[in-house]
């Protein structure tokens, strides 16, 4: 029972970090936050309790920050590799000698990088909701709840062990799942959080699958002994991981492909994209840190921490490239044509994510093939700070103008001066404009590509030219084209708590790009020195210039140029304006084919057989006694006939039968 | 003339048994039904000293028996009694098939 409890110091951390205690404290104090709020928010703590969530929220990221330093520059480098250090880690559930669940912290560069990325940016979202999300009846569950995420997302990035990963994966989902149906008064939102959760949960019955093939190879659960398992070519496990396979393919490219398909959902990636457009019917804040910055890159996330196993099987890595690149170009597609301001920046995200997920697929293992593995991470980290900026910009919109529909909106740059400046750098940074922050991170991500594939490499090349373009086209419709329409007097920009995330996003979308990213991140821990090719850059950088004054040309000043393109691509159009019908798709394929062919037919069953069964037992035995109570009948001297003719019965089975 | 032997008692046993049997199921009123239920016990009684005196003289305890069964049958009665004394106070009526109302 002891060995259960006992925390197992497997390393003693040099230079006296006792990083133990700062490392439990970072997910347990928001998630200290969501239970007091949680539990008492309402009744006690209406107004304090934002402020309260903040504050437990800002120890976790000063936490976070120190361990960062601590390990980035003190004590994570052991001979000029970045090593994976486990602080602490003990047996929660053993199976088997060898596979238990274990609950465990890992540090290593990708999760120390999202441990700084998630609580920095759960922060900003925290304060600025502050001010956005003041006067709701239930702004504490609010903070409750976004500190429950906070909590789950920042055990997620340190899980040690799978299945203490798929835990966590489980609760971002849930937290998810609340806070899009923040609002459960309105069924679209009520809707769309129960498409989220049902879809990215199916997703996850892959994800799951995956893991118990994994475990089943590898004899372990352990994110470690895992890797080094299934990643040396003459392990044992690796063979036989190698040799049985099901149709054709290895049975390790299975484990990864169904280990991706609950990433793809997680992170949204075509055809499981379905539900994070939908998603946006939370409020505005959550969709910029989950929708946008920290849970949608889980999936990326997944791929990353099992980078090493996925880069020993080139199909799975493929399935990754490609689904990667379909989606990207894809999401890129329909967000030309949204009206919706939260959609356009919905799909973004999708098209964004998709180029982590193609970067990753095309990386290789070590030194410059792990290019696409540092790319993506630096693109996680850049995204993270431009796309959570967008959508607190973009909330601030919406609490201006009170609608999501662009062409509610026009002329915005007068009256949020602020909030003009901080999306355009945002923009500029997404569209990949130098020196911003996108820039560097997409352009390694197509050097990448370039090294590794020409036909992704083209494909990701037009789609940062779209990016560009749909990108622009929302800055413009939103903050130039026509005048300003603002009835009565406005409200201004929300104050000190919705500006302060507002500018130091910007300044982390303008200048995380000079981060020397490559020594920080890389596939094997060694510093990775990214060469910096100008001729190279000059081709994504005029595409991206083109769509930019291409958006210009188009929505700067009210015209019908816009319109009147629309109408010579009709048919293109309303099919990305209508999302590729993919919705409607999904709806044929569940509502048509498998309710008529499954659903009804067991419907038929259920209703038929098993409850025929059970009604007709119950019939029967209605019938018999209906039958029967005659015999009670309440005359006493039918039951001494009963009881005579009993007597008589005994006496003569006594007598001439059992002798 | 023949001294009366076992047989000669149980046939009157049985006599009096199917007797009290057949007025318990006939009768409506409750203190007949009553007194055909004495007659079945008187009837028990009687088989008792038969068999005490014809197969194990002696002996006595057939004899503790009966009287064992005659002091039954004077507390059975007194409480009969008050019930029908109760059925009559709700019912008005003493008549078994006035009183059938606990049934299905």
């Amino acid at each position: 029972m002891n060995d259960l409890l006992q925390i197992r110091v497997l390393q003693v951390l040099p230079l006296g970090w006792d990083l133990g205690w700062a490392l439990i404290l970072i997910p347990l104090l928001p998630l200290a936050g969501f239970l007091l709020l949680g539990l008492f928010g309402r009744k006690y703590l209406q107004r304090s309790s934002g402020i309260l969530a903040t504050l437990l929220l800002l120890s976790s990221t000063v936490l976070s920050l120190y361990t960062a330093y601590g390990y980035f520059f003190e004590f994570g480098k052991v001979d000029g590799i970045y090593q994976k250090i486990i602080p602490f880690q003990f047996t929660w559930l053993q199976f088997s000698p060898g596979v238990s669940i274990d609950m465990g912290v890992i540090l290593d560069p990708i999760s120390v990088m999202m441990l700084v990325v998630v609580s920095f940016i759960s922060l900003m979202v925290h304060l600025y909701s502050l001010a956005y999300m003041k006067g709701e009846e239930r702004f504490p569950t609010y903070f409750a709840f976004l500190g429950l995420f906070t909590f789950s997302m920042l055990g997620l990035v340190m899980s040690s062990n799978i299945f203490q990963m798929y835990f966590f994966w489980e609760l971002v989902g849930v937290s998810s799942f609340l806070l899009i149906g923040y609002y459960y008064d309105r069924p679209s939102a009520v809707a769309a959080c129960k498409k989220a959760f049902i879809v990215t949960r199916f997703a996850d019955l892959g994800f799951l699958i995956g893991i118990l093939v994994l475990a089943f190879y590898a004899g372990t659960l352990d994110f470690n002994t895992l890797i080094q398992r299934l990643t040396s070519t003459s392990a044992p496990e690796f063979q036989a991981a190698i040799a049985s396979s099901f149709l054709g393919v290895s049975a390790l490219t299975w484990a990864l492909v169904l280990v991706f398909i609950g990433g793809a959902g997680k992170s949204a990636m075509f055809p499981l994209h379905i539900w994070l457009p939908d998603a946006m019917e939370g409020p505005t804040p959550v969709s910029a840190l989950i929708h946008a910055a920290t849970m949608v890159v889980a999936g990326v996330f997944l791929v990353a921490r099992l980078f090493p196993v996925f880069s020993m099987s080139p199909p799975a890595l493929d399935v990754v490239a490609y689904t990667g690149i379909f989606s990207a170009l894809f999401a890129a597609l329909i967000a030309c044509t949204q009206t919706d301001i939260k959609r356009v920046l919905a799909y973004s995200t999708m098209s964004q994510i998709g180029f982590m997920m193609f970067a990753l697929g095309v990386s290789g293992w070590g030194g410059e093939n792990g290019l696409g593995f540092t790319a993506s991470m630096f693109h996680l980290f850049t995204h993270a700070m431009f796309k959570a900026l967008l959508f607190l910009g973009a909330g601030s919109v919406i609490h201006f103008i009170h609608s999501n529909e662009m062409k509610d909106m026009g002329g915005l740059r007068k009256y949020l001066p602020v909030t003009h400046i901080t999306f355009l750098i945002a923009c500029l940074a997404i569209s990949g404009v130098p020196p911003f922050a996108g820039f560097f991170s997409k352009e390694e991500i197509l050097l990448a590509a370039f090294n590794h594939n020409p036909a992704i490499y083209w494909t990701a090349l037009i789609t940062s030219g779209l990016t560009a373009f749909y990108m622009f086209r929302l800055y413009f419709s939103v903050f130039w084209n026509k005048e300003a329409t603002v009835h009565g007097e406005h409200h201004g920009e929300g104050g000190f708590a919705m500006m302060l995330p507002l500018v130091l996003l910007a300044a982390g979308a303008a200048f995380a790009g000079f981060i020397p990213f490559g020594n920080f991140v890389s596939t094997d821990g060694k510093p990775l020195e990214s060469a910096f090719h100008l001729q190279f850059s000059i081709a994504p950088v005029l595409l991206g210039l083109a769509g930019i004054f291409t958006a210009m040309w188009l929505y700067k000043k009210q015209n019908d140029r816009p319109a009147s393109i629309a109408a010579s691509l009709s048919g293109f159009y309303k099919a990305a304006y209508h999302k590729f019908y993919m919705d409607e798709l999904y709806l044929f394929i569940t509502k048509k084919i498998l309710f008529n062919l499954i659903g009804r037919p067991a419907a038929w069953f259920d209703k038929n057989v098993v409850d025929g069964m059970v009604i007709g037992a119950g019939n029967t035995t209605q019938a018999i006694s209906e039958k029967i109570k005659q015999f009670q009948s309440g005359k006493v001297q039918q039951y001494a006939i009963y009881f005579l003719a009993g007597v008589i019965g005994l006496a003569v089975l006594f007598i001439y039968i059992w002798k | 003339m023949m001294e009366p032997g076992l047989y000669h008692l149980l046939f009157i046993s049985a006599a009096l048994f199917f007797i009290g049997v057949f007025g318990f199921f006939t009768r409506r009123n409750l203190i007949t039904m009553l007194m055909s239920i004495e007659l079945v016990l008187n009837s028990v009684n009687l088989n008792f000293i038969a068999f005490n005196k014809y197969l194990w003289p002696n002996r006595l305890d057939g004899l503790f028996f009966s009287i064992f069964v005659i002091a039954i049958a004077a507390a059975e009665a007194a409480v009969a009694i008050a019930i029908i004394i109760n059925l009559y106070r709700s019912h008005q009526s003493i008549d078994v098939e006035n009183a059938e109302e606990m049934k299905f």
